[in-house]
């Protein structure tokens, strides 16, 4: 039988609210990131480079710990958001900052492909036709860029919905709090008669995951359609 | 239109390095690839700057390196037709067309939207997606698009040499008249006498980065001719006659040409090679070439080893091609009369 206890639909729904947010603040940075690295010229773009592409290769639980030193009470910024009242370890919000940086490379990958494969001369174009410069990036390359800021919303988005190790760390793994699926589908895997519950758990993940995808290839389609 | 271009830029080796000022609303810039010309355009146009040098537009200073000044490529009122069309592929052919319309201030308006649509014959086009557009009528949008942005300069970067031959001289017919409409001067660049000739009244050669004469697209085209594998091309505009058999009659001056193949326009450009052109001292009595103009020497020059003679028919004048022996074999100096054979498949209609 498929059935879910109130906490499994907690999880569920936190999961994507942390995933959708996360996704949503990535957004307007990583279109930004993408287009100083595609088009800037300036020095340490490389080290721009290197640090956009670098959860990508870090262990989670990397991340997870490097966060929690700079937002935890004793950290940088933990103490300054401490100042003005705001707490974020161990909240949704930290999941939600977790999820943003693990998941931001890929963001920033598809984006950055798809504004690659702009001819610059439409920029060029566009500029000599009376665009500024901040026109331009509006008319010309945010909408000829739509196809990889899709991608990589949905990449981000069925990422965050598995992010584990780094948000683990940061915001724990509190039930109705900061509980999400993975980490509901690791405490059932963990006792011994969770295994009908976890795989409940599994069913949904797949599912969710299905359907991003399918959406994501909808709107790819109606963009070339509209092409 | 006065353009004032002082400009210097390197690039590893090659080193741009121009100093000029240009009157006119024709005005060509010829020179091979790798010369410099494109890179001229974006200085220009202010799509790349230069190390330092001012350029100065109808008395506006677009660009100065010891003042500081850098006007915008959007502020330039500079518009560029591309190689390339370069059409917007997320806008149809409307938006497109408008684009640089909506961005330019009410008061520089000058370009009727329904006007321009009709001379470039693309009014029924307007609500196409540009991806399906072929070639010659992506290229009739893209200088629709530039015409529109009513700009005060157009730079014309090679925009032919991305289209076939008939393409090529039906283009050059709609550029030529959408400027001539709407009084827009413009900077034709490209690598092809030819065009140039079609297009402009004077022409500024460029090589290595530097210009190296300023000269008329006639004498440009008579010093390459005894290095250009053509020769010297001869421009015959014709207004079409009758047909025999199968031959069309044109007349040409006082004169009438045959010229091979049917034809059914009223009005036709043909070139015709300096090299296609036989002469003879004396009247010869039977020869195959259907066409034997009795012609007087008008002028002499010489260009890469080989000799131009100036040929004028009336009021009309043709340029003939010859070995230096022949000129003292033949006689012929400025005053002589010649008789120019030319064979009826010489003419090549461009359109």
């Amino acid at each position: 039988m498929f059935t879910l206890t109130p906490s499994d639909y907690n999880a569920i729904l936190l999961s994507i609210k942390v995933a959708v947010t996360a996704t949503v603040l990535a957004l307007p940075f990583g279109f930004a990131v993408a287009w100083l690295i595609t088009y800037g010229r300036f020095r340490g773009k490389l080290v721009l480079e290197v640090m956009t592409n670098l959860p990508l290769t870090l262990p989670p639980v990397v991340i997870g710990y490097l966060l929690l030193l700079l937002l935890g009470s004793n950290g940088l910024l933990g103490q300054l958001l401490d100042s003005i009242g705001i707490r974020l370890i161990f909240t949704w919000r930290a999941a939600v900052i977790a999820t943003a940086v693990v998941g931001f490379p890929l963001m920033v990958r598809s984006i950055r492909l798809a504004m690659e494969s702009i001819d610059p001369d439409l920029v060029h174009a566009a500029r000599t036709l009376g665009a500024s410069r901040l026109n331009a990036i509006l008319t010309v390359i945010l909408p000829l860029s739509l196809r990889g800021i899709i991608a990589g919303s949905s990449l981000m988005f069925a990422r965050g919905l598995g992010e584990f190790g780094a948000t683990i760390i940061v915001a724990g793994n509190i039930p109705g709090v900061t509980q999400t699926i993975p980490m509901a589908i690791f405490e059932y895997a963990s006792s011994p008669s969770g295994d009908t519950m976890a795989l409940m758990l599994c069913v949904v993940s797949i599912a969710i995951s299905i359907v991003v995808l399918l959406l994501h290839e909808y709107l790819c389609k109606r963009i070339m359609r509209a092409d | 239109m006065e353009l004032h271009i002082a400009l210097q830029k390197n690039f590893g080796s090659f080193t741009l390095d121009v100093d000029s000022t240009l009157h006119g609303n024709r005005i060509g810039l010829f020179g091979p690839s790798g010369s410099g010309k494109s890179t001229l355009v974006s200085l220009i146009a202010g799509l790349q700057q230069a190390e330092s040098g001012r350029i100065l537009l109808d008395g506006d200073l677009l660009y100065d390196t010891n003042r500081r000044i850098n006007v915008s490529p959007d502020k330039r009122r500079i518009g560029i037709i591309f190689q390339r069309p370069h059409l917007f592929p997320h806008l149809n052919v409307k938006n497109n067309l408008l684009y640089g319309f909506k961005r330019s201030t009410a008061g520089n308006r000058t370009i009727d939207f329904d006007t321009l649509a009709d001379v470039l014959r693309i009014s029924h086009l307007l609500d196409r997606g540009v991806n399906n557009l072929s070639g010659g009528e992506k290229q009739r949008v893209a200088i629709g698009r530039a015409v529109l942005s009513n700009p005060r300069l157009l730079l014309m970067d090679e925009p032919l040499s991305g289209l076939d031959d008939t393409l090529r001289f039906q283009i050059i017919s709609y550029l030529k008249s959408a400027c001539e409409i709407f009084a827009i001067p413009y900077f034709f660049i490209s690598h092809s006498i030819l065009e140039m000739r079609l297009m402009t009244d004077q022409v500024l050669s460029i090589e290595q980065g530097r210009i190296i004469e300023e000269t008329t697209p006639e004498h440009l085209s008579r010093i390459h001719m005894g290095l250009n594998p053509a020769g010297y091309v001869n421009l015959l505009k014709l207004a079409s006659s009758y047909q025999l058999e199968d031959m069309r009659v044109y007349l040409w001056g006082n004169a009438e040409l045959f010229i091979s193949g049917k034809n059914d326009q009223p009005d036709s450009l043909f070139e015709l090679s300096s090299k296609d052109i036989i002469l003879f001292k004396r009247h010869p009595e039977a020869i195959s070439a259907r066409n034997l103009l009795q012609c007087v020497v008008t002028g002499i020059f010489e260009s890469g080893g080989k000799v131009g003679i100036e040929l004028g028919c009336g009021d009309e004048r043709l340029v003939a091609e010859v070995v230096h022996q022949v000129v003292g074999e033949l006689d012929i100096v400025v005053g002589s009369t010649v008789f120019a054979a030319i064979k009826a498949s010489a003419f090549r209609r461009l359109g």
